[in-house]
């Protein structure tokens, strides 16, 4: 915080002006984080990366510790939603055009990959932060190269539930109810599952995340992705929804769950949500490990599941 | 119009009592006679006002708008499928050109559109044979004699009732409604798709425009505003997220997939920030009332297009540039994805748009002045002239000079109306309607 502070008044911000700078601290306060040996290493990381000029060393800081604050508050603005109505469509949109710029250009300039490898080295159990799984997939130019989870700190909400990272991703067992890392779920938005029938490969811990959003998977490899990079956001939750059984799947397959996406993940978060006949589901499937269900015929690549587990714990 | 023109004269405004969520009014639209002027709010309701018949008694002249109806249209809704409620918040009224003495109006909210007829009954037959003053059959051994009945005049009694319901036409969000100029067919546009309707099938509907992309991670753009040409009845336009307005010709195709034209303004790559493509993102746009021009309202400016250039508008009015500093806050209080409506006037040579701390913004065209007024409680005293307002970037405080600090982003003019034919508006400020009328000495012309 302080080292923000510092910029204050000193910095000609490139993006918003002095009340940008004003307003991510107030962010900040309210969201009650922003961890000091993160903020710390972008600061160095950002240092590293520019000329040797101290103004324009710190210039560039700022710019990114600016953009990195864009890029936090966009993602909480795509995971905190009003639950009980559909969520402004065109927002969501925008917002998540934002993310994609922003993610863009920190790739360009080689700042995503070293923001989520000291993200990746923060997290523990016993952080209070949340962390928000982030799945790039590489352009269609980078084919060699392999999806890649990113983690990327994310704030609670006044929300008292804390959502912890599970290292154990796979598996969410009665006795671990805080939730897993779904991994690679999903567009950030998430905004429908259009195509159920085509194949999802990371799937390994979806449903869970996103209790209701029972059929889809988003994942999509990059093979399947005839797009430019993506990025995926996904949420855990703590108690959560546990997904439906497949029974009930099976039911509402040929339903057009076009919002389940959108509805989970932008009303996963919150707690016991008012999701009327959900709860019906709710109670009938069990708590137990996610059942990999998907009104598709997708079914979890396990390599693929190995793959990304390997990469997300970093062996 | 100029700074020193305080020559709006209200003649009436209508403060309702209630702070209640539910009456924020959320549109509003004058008939094609303008006699009538229909509204909406949160809590799916919509009040009609009627201007009265100009009196010759009084001094200026001019009618005044009072209630003529209110109804509930629309009901909270819960979409079981999704789990998710649907608001019963009226999105858009129009007004279907009068044919006979009924009005009809269309008024939709998120997923429902409905047809209302709106009919008065003043009179009622009396002097049946059969039946008597109390409407109870009589026994027919005591009719005497046949009398033929009478219509009496009653009181004035509106009644409201819904002639159709176009339901199951969208998944995501309708955000316009356009009645064609064939008077027979209408579209209403959701964020990804248009529909064309008939206003006497409920059942069936025509996809016109479905923007939606096969894989829904690859969505960047949505559908914001829609609006048919108001001559030519095979054409529409509709507008984007990504500022670009498209204009769609009905006889081209059955999917107008493909627009006819593509109106788009070049970027400035140096102005290029996060938040250049949130701030161009187009929240309203409008025919004008020759059918030669469009006007659209992005966060920061209004434009004026040519129907003929595509290339770019004609004219560019900055309605808040002094925000331009802030849009991180306002990302951040999501006060940038406000949408707001704007207006033509009559002749076409004045548009109006609202802004932020209740202040509304008019630019004339054809002499480049604009101002800036204000939709408050003191404007509010019937036959106040409304006070000019200017924005001040910083510095010190002067009279009649707001900083850009103290504005309230909270009272927010998203809806406004201008009168068909008069120089009268309609500015909606949370759960308060403001009428202003100009007075007919003013420097705005009457035509």
């Amino acid at each position: 915080m302080s080292d923000l502070c510092q910029y204050k008044s000193t910095e000609a911000l490139r993006s918003g002006g002095s009340c940008y700078v004003k307003s991510c601290a107030s962010q900040q306060e309210r969201t009650n984080m922003f961890p000091k040996g993160t903020k710390r290493k972008f600061s160095d990381a950002g240092d590293e990366a520019t000329d040797e000029h101290p103004a324009s060393v710190k210039m560039a800081s700022s710019y990114n510790l600016q953009r990195q604050s864009l890029l936090d508050m966009s993602l909480i603005k795509l995971q905190l939603c009003h639950m009980l109505v559909e969520p402004n469509l065109c927002r969501s949109v925008l917002i998540a055009n934002t993310v994609r710029q922003i993610q863009e250009e920190m790739t360009q300039d080689g700042s995503w990959q070293i923001m989520t490898e000291a993200l990746n080295a923060s997290q523990s159990p016993a952080d209070r932060l949340v962390a928000t799984e982030i799945l790039c997939r590489p352009s269609a130019r980078d084919q060699d190269e392999e999806a890649k989870p990113f983690s990327v700190i994310s704030y609670e909400s006044c929300h008292s539930e804390e959502v912890v990272v599970d290292d154990t991703l796979c598996s969410v067992s009665p006795e671990t109810p805080s939730t897993y890392m779904p991994g690679s779920l999903g567009v950030g938005p998430c905004w429908e599952e259009e195509d159920p029938k085509e194949t999802s490969e990371e799937d390994e811990d979806d449903d869970e995340d996103c209790g209701l959003r029972s059929e889809e998977d988003e994942e999509r490899l990059e093979e399947d992705s005839k797009t430019t990079e993506q990025v995926f956001g996904t949420f855990e939750i703590k108690n959560p929804v546990p997904s439906p059984d497949p029974a009930l799947e099976e039911l509402f397959s040929d339903v057009d769950a076009s919002y389940y996406d959108l509805d989970t993940m932008l009303t996963g978060m919150q707690s016991t949500p008012k999701m009327g006949p959900y709860d019906l589901l709710e109670s009938l499937s069990s708590h137990g490990p996610s059942s990999i269900s998907s009104n598709s015929s997708c079914r979890p690549d396990l390599n693929e599941l190995d793959h990304i587990m390997e990469i997300i714990v970093g062996s | 119009m100029g700074e020193d023109a305080d020559t709006q004269n209200i003649n009436h405004s209508f403060l309702r009592d209630y702070v209640t969520e539910a009456d924020v009014i959320t549109t509003a639209e004058f008939s094609q006679t303008g006699d009538l002027l229909a509204t909406g709010d949160k809590g799916g309701r919509v009040v009609i006002f009627q201007r009265e018949p100009e009196s010759k008694t009084e001094s200026c002249g001019q009618g005044e708008y009072n209630v003529y109806s209110t109804f509930q249209s629309h009901e909270p809704d819960f979409d079981y499928l999704k789990s998710l409620e649907i608001e019963e918040k009226i999105n858009k009224i129009r007004w279907i050109p009068q044919h006979n003495a009924a009005r009809f109006l269309l008024s939709t909210n998120d997923k429902t559109i409905k047809l209302w007829r709106v009919s008065e009954r003043d009179k009622r037959p009396e002097g049946y044979n059969l039946k008597d003053e109390g409407g109870k059959v009589k026994d027919p051994s005591t009719v005497t004699s046949l009398q033929v009945p009478v219509l009496k005049s009653t009181d004035l009694m509106v009644e409201v009732s819904p002639r159709r319901v176009f339901a199951n036409g969208h998944t995501y969000h309708v955000n316009s409604i356009s009645i064609n100029s064939d008077c027979e067919t209408y579209l209403s546009a959701d964020d990804l798709r248009i529909n064309l309707w008939h206003l006497g099938i409920t059942d069936r509907s025509f996809n016109i425009v479905d923007i939606k992309p096969a894989n829904m991670e690859e969505l960047t753009e949505v559908i914001t505003a829609a609006e048919f040409h108001p001559q030519h009845c095979n054409l529409f336009i509709y507008s984007s997220s990504k500022g670009t307005l498209r204009l769609c010709d009905m006889r081209a195709s059955a999917l107008c997939d493909q627009h006819s034209k593509l109106f788009e303004e070049p970027a400035d790559p140096g102005n290029r920030s996060f938040f250049s493509e949130i701030v161009s993102s187009v929240s309203d746009v409008r025919f004008s009332h020759s059918g030669h021009y469009l006007l659209t309202r992005d966060y920061l400016t209004v434009k004026v297009w040519d129907l003929n250039m595509e290339r770019g508008p004609i004219q560019t009015y900055q309605v808040h540039d002094y925000l331009r500093s802030k849009l991180c806050s306002l990302y951040e209080n999501d006060c940038i994805f406000d949408k707001f409506e704007c207006s033509w006037n009559s002749t076409d040579s004045v548009i109006m748009t609202g802004a932020y701390n209740n202040f509304f913004r008019m630019f004339d065209r054809e002499t480049g002045r604009d101002v800036t007024l204000v939709a408050s409680r003191e404007s509010g005293k019937a036959r106040a002239v409304l006070k000019t307002r200017r924005v001040r970037a910083g510095g010190k405080r002067r009279k009649d000079h707001v900083t850009v600090d103290s504005l309230d982003f909270t009272k927010k003019i998203l809806h406004t109306a201008w009168h068909p034919t008069d120089n009268i508006i309609a500015i909606a400020a949370a759960n308060n309607l403001y009428i202003f009328q100009d007075k007919a000495t003013s420097g705005m012309h009457r035509d």
